[in-house]
């Protein structure tokens, strides 16, 4: 079984984090491998995983009938987490997520951290922090997609 | 015994020999030119003789005000500067940069080869001086240099006044560009005149100068004469109507430092983006390049003209214009002139000439404008 | 009638040898003087004034490989009435070239160092031609990492030759899209996301950002947040340039004329002016 306090310890979302807490999250760890194409988890499915990429790279989609197929929104590589839906009501997922290659992800219990969160509010508002700069992060990056700086007159 | 006169040499010239120093001019083949009265302003054309300068006249300007009045004397430089400067010969505002036809499927060009004139201009202020030389820097001593410019500039004769008056919006004195010349010029005169007598005191500046002097009756200059020569330029730098809130070299931190001031926004309430005062600054050097087709499309132009930052379309970038807004504009214009000048071409591009001032139609003043800005610094 | 050479508004006359259509209204042209004497040599980064007859002139620059400065050539998008008037232009037509001009990519400071070049849309035309000196040079750098973003799969500039490059064993390159296509197997995302993942040693890297604008600005912050220093990031600038000599004023940005200061400018230099708008 790989060594998750060290591999938590070392990923950017976590490398903050005291040791007791890493050795909790720890504890909620599994390690996942999916091939080529496969979804990591479905648009409108129960959202009860949060999953820190160790390989390879996922895309976000969603789909629609005006555009066949899916929708691509944006890419998730190694060194990124995956989802947030497990963190907020009504536990959902709202886009689907599907592997570009195969991809290697460590899962950790969402519906847990959400406890734990509950249960010990200090260490609840250091995981929210740090989701929210990735939220953060995720939103500028997508502003930056919207105001499309590459249109022919300049944008 | 008759002496020929040396560069440093300070003569007294009556105003015969002033005639006679033009006539010598053209028969040099100078094309002489200096200020003269026309549509009720001083203008710089061509001088034929002394009679052709204002003689008597004065101006009275100020923020977007110009007057001209007739003087208790006979004075021929008893005014300021008026909405002309040297910049409209040495740097004209429309030059053909070259031609060129189709000939099949070549074409051929024809560069400008009309001849330039060999300038001399008579009554060059201190402030021009200084102006002529903020372009030289630009059009001269940069990794390229202008050829017309060049050309135009290089056979140049001056002719310098020494200010005896100050307009009603000089600030030579507070950009410390005048109001005595001192380089820059072949000749520059001090003229006396009072009801008993009228003359100039001649500074000689280059051998050419000492050379277009020489066989003129003259005098050497008495001490009396060059005091009151003295005092008449120091009277002179007293009575500025204008006057900068601070230094020149001030002034490029002070802009550089409030570049998102609110007094940018009060300011294009004002302005009309009309673009006179770029026209009338004498250092302003901005053109744009237009071609010219004939109908057939067989013959085509490329004509340089003068430009002005003002124009939505100079900072036109396939979008749209950079500098869409008149604050924006504004704020360019001034920015560059009392600021990124110096880090363009190591000096201020503002000679303190007034022109803006007076030629503003809604009477904008850049040394109130400059005080605005520096007094809200003052009370931080 | 002689023309003088050394007049540096005369444009000597350069005929198209071949058009090659990149995108929906960009085009590649290759050029050889009419006169058949040399093409002057040209460092990457720098421009060319084209002139269309009759129409006018507009700043382009050189996308070629400077090593190889004969045929000249430049990838154009026709916007306005110059680059327009470019397109309507079919093989053996004439057009002025006058150039080049401008600063250029600092390659000699890179040497020994990471270089990671970071395009956006028609970005990667100027970079083009660093790709083929590092190609050609590639033991004088370290890691060679070519980021590029592109509006739609359909949008990206020279495809082939970024495919070509991801196929060299020693150059990193990634791209992304910010709107996909439904065929499109690749990333998703503003460009500014592939930079944390690029492997380069902060303090021992040169950036070299090309795009609009704003890109170039949110790509220097977020190099800056990874450490790289000001110092080391440069950015290619871009303004109305009439005369390319300093002469006519239009292109100024602050103290900066981009004809002759730039375009290639260190991004310290210019930090607290990207953060103004319209200077």
């Amino acid at each position: 079984m790989p060594d998750y306090d060290r591999l938590l310890a070392a990923h950017p979302f976590f490398n903050e984090f005291q040791a007791d807490y890493l050795h909790q999250i720890a504890c909620l760890a599994t390690t996942v491998c999916y091939e080529r194409n496969a979804y990591i988890f479905h648009e409108g499915d129960a959202a009860e995983q949060f999953y820190l990429i160790t390989r390879g790279h996922v895309m976000l989609e969603t789909f629609g009938v005006e555009r066949r197929g899916s929708i691509s929104i944006e890419t998730i590589e190694a060194g990124e987490v995956l989802g947030w839906s497990w963190l907020f009501a009504p536990y959902r997922w709202h886009f689907s997520a599907r592997t570009l290659e195969e991809v290697e992800v460590i899962v950790l219990d969402g519906v847990s951290l959400r406890y734990m969160c509950e249960a010990d509010p200090m260490f609840g508002y250091a995981l929210l922090k740090h989701m929210a700069v990735i939220i953060m992060q995720r939103l500028q990056r997508t502003r930056l997609q919207l105001i499309d700086m590459y249109r022919a007159d300049g944008g | 015994m008759h002496s020929s006169p040396s560069i440093n040499d300070q003569l007294i010239m009556q105003c015969e020999q002033f005639e006679q120093l033009l006539q010598r001019l053209q028969q040099r083949e100078y094309h002489v030119l200096g200020p003269t009265v026309r549509n009720q302003a001083i203008v710089y054309d061509t001088l034929t003789s002394i009679a052709d300068l204002p003689k008597g006249y004065t101006d009275e300007q100020d923020g977007g005000s110009y007057r001209l009045k007739q003087r208790h004397d006979d004075a021929f430089f008893g005014y300021a500067v008026g909405p002309h400067s040297w910049k409209q010969f040495l740097h004209p505002p429309i030059t053909r940069i070259w031609r060129a036809k189709r000939d099949g499927s070549s074409f051929h060009i024809a560069k400008e080869d009309k001849g330039i004139p060999k300038y001399a201009f008579i009554g060059v202020r201190s402030c021009e001086l200084h102006a002529i030389a903020i372009q030289d820097r630009v059009f001269l001593q940069g990794a390229c240099t202008d050829p017309g410019y060049q050309e135009r500039r290089q056979d140049l004769f001056i002719v310098a006044i020494n200010c005896g008056q100050a307009g009603g919006t000089c600030f030579c004195a507070s950009m410390q560009t005048g109001p005595r010349a001192t380089f820059g010029y072949d000749l520059a005169l001090t003229e006396i005149v009072d009801t008993r007598q009228h003359f100039f005191v001649v500074h000689i500046g280059t051998e050419l100068g000492a050379e277009m002097m020489d066989g003129l009756v003259c005098q050497q200059a008495s001490p009396d004469d060059l005091q009151r020569d003295e005092q008449i330029v120091a009277c002179t730098a007293q009575t500025m109507g204008r006057q900068m809130a601070t230094s020149p070299v001030e002034l490029k931190g002070l802009l550089a430092r409030n570049l998102e001031h609110p007094r940018w926004e009060e300011v294009a309430g004002r302005c009309l983006s009309c673009t006179n005062c770029t026209m009338v600054c004498p250092t302003c050097f901005c053109t744009t390049v237009e071609d010219v087709i004939d109908l057939a499309g067989e013959e085509t132009e490329r004509v340089r003209k003068w430009d002005s930052c003002f124009n939505l379309d100079f900072s036109y970038l396939y979008g749209g214009s950079v500098r869409a807004s008149a604050k924006s504009r504004y704020r360019q214009w001034m920015t560059h002139k009392l600021s990124t000048w110096y880090d363009q071409f190591g000096s201020s591009g503002c000679v303190g000439c007034g022109r803006c001032i007076t030629w503003c139609p809604v009477a904008i003043d850049i040394t109130e404008e400059v005080r605005a800005i520096y007094d809200s610094e003052q009370k931080e | 009638m002689l023309v003088e050479r050394n007049d540096p508004m005369l444009p000597r006359w350069y005929r198209i040898q071949h058009r090659r259509e990149e995108l929906a209204n960009t085009f590649t042209v290759t050029l050889e003087p009419q006169d058949h004497e040399d093409i002057p040599v040209f460092d990457c980064g720098q421009f060319n004034m084209l002139y269309v007859f009759g129409v006018g002139e507009i700043p382009i620059s050189i996308s070629g490989d400077p090593a190889h400065p004969a045929p000249l050539i430049h990838t154009i998008r026709a916007v306005g009435n110059v680059s327009n008037g470019l397109q309507g232009l079919k093989s053996g037509a004439l057009i002025g070239v006058r150039g080049p001009f401008g600063t250029p990519w600092p390659l000699a400071l890179a040497e020994g160092k990471d270089l990671l070049l970071i395009a956006g849309g028609l970005g990667l035309a100027p970079l083009r031609s660093v790709m083929y000196h590092v190609i050609a040079h590639r033991k004088a750098y370290g890691r060679v990492t070519l980021l590029y973003g592109a509006r739609t799969p359909e949008d990206m500039l020279y495809r082939q030759e970024c495919e070509h490059w991801r196929a060299h064993l020693d150059l990193d390159v990634a791209v992304t899209v910010d709107r996909a296509t439904e065929s499109w197997r690749g990333s998703v995302g503003v460009v500014t996301r592939l930079i944390a993942h690029a492997l380069f040693d902060p303090a021992k890297t040169l950036a070299f950002v090309c795009g609009p604008e704003v890109m170039m600005r949110f790509c220097a912050q977020e190099l800056e947040k990874c450490r790289v220093p000001g110092e080391q990031i440069f950015i290619s600038m871009e303004r109305n340039m009439k005369c390319a000599i300093g002469f006519c004023g239009h292109c100024q940005y602050g103290p900066f004329f981009i004809c002759k200061d730039g375009p290639v400018l260190p991004y310290y230099q210019v930090k607290d002016l990207l953060r103004k708008r319209e200077i």
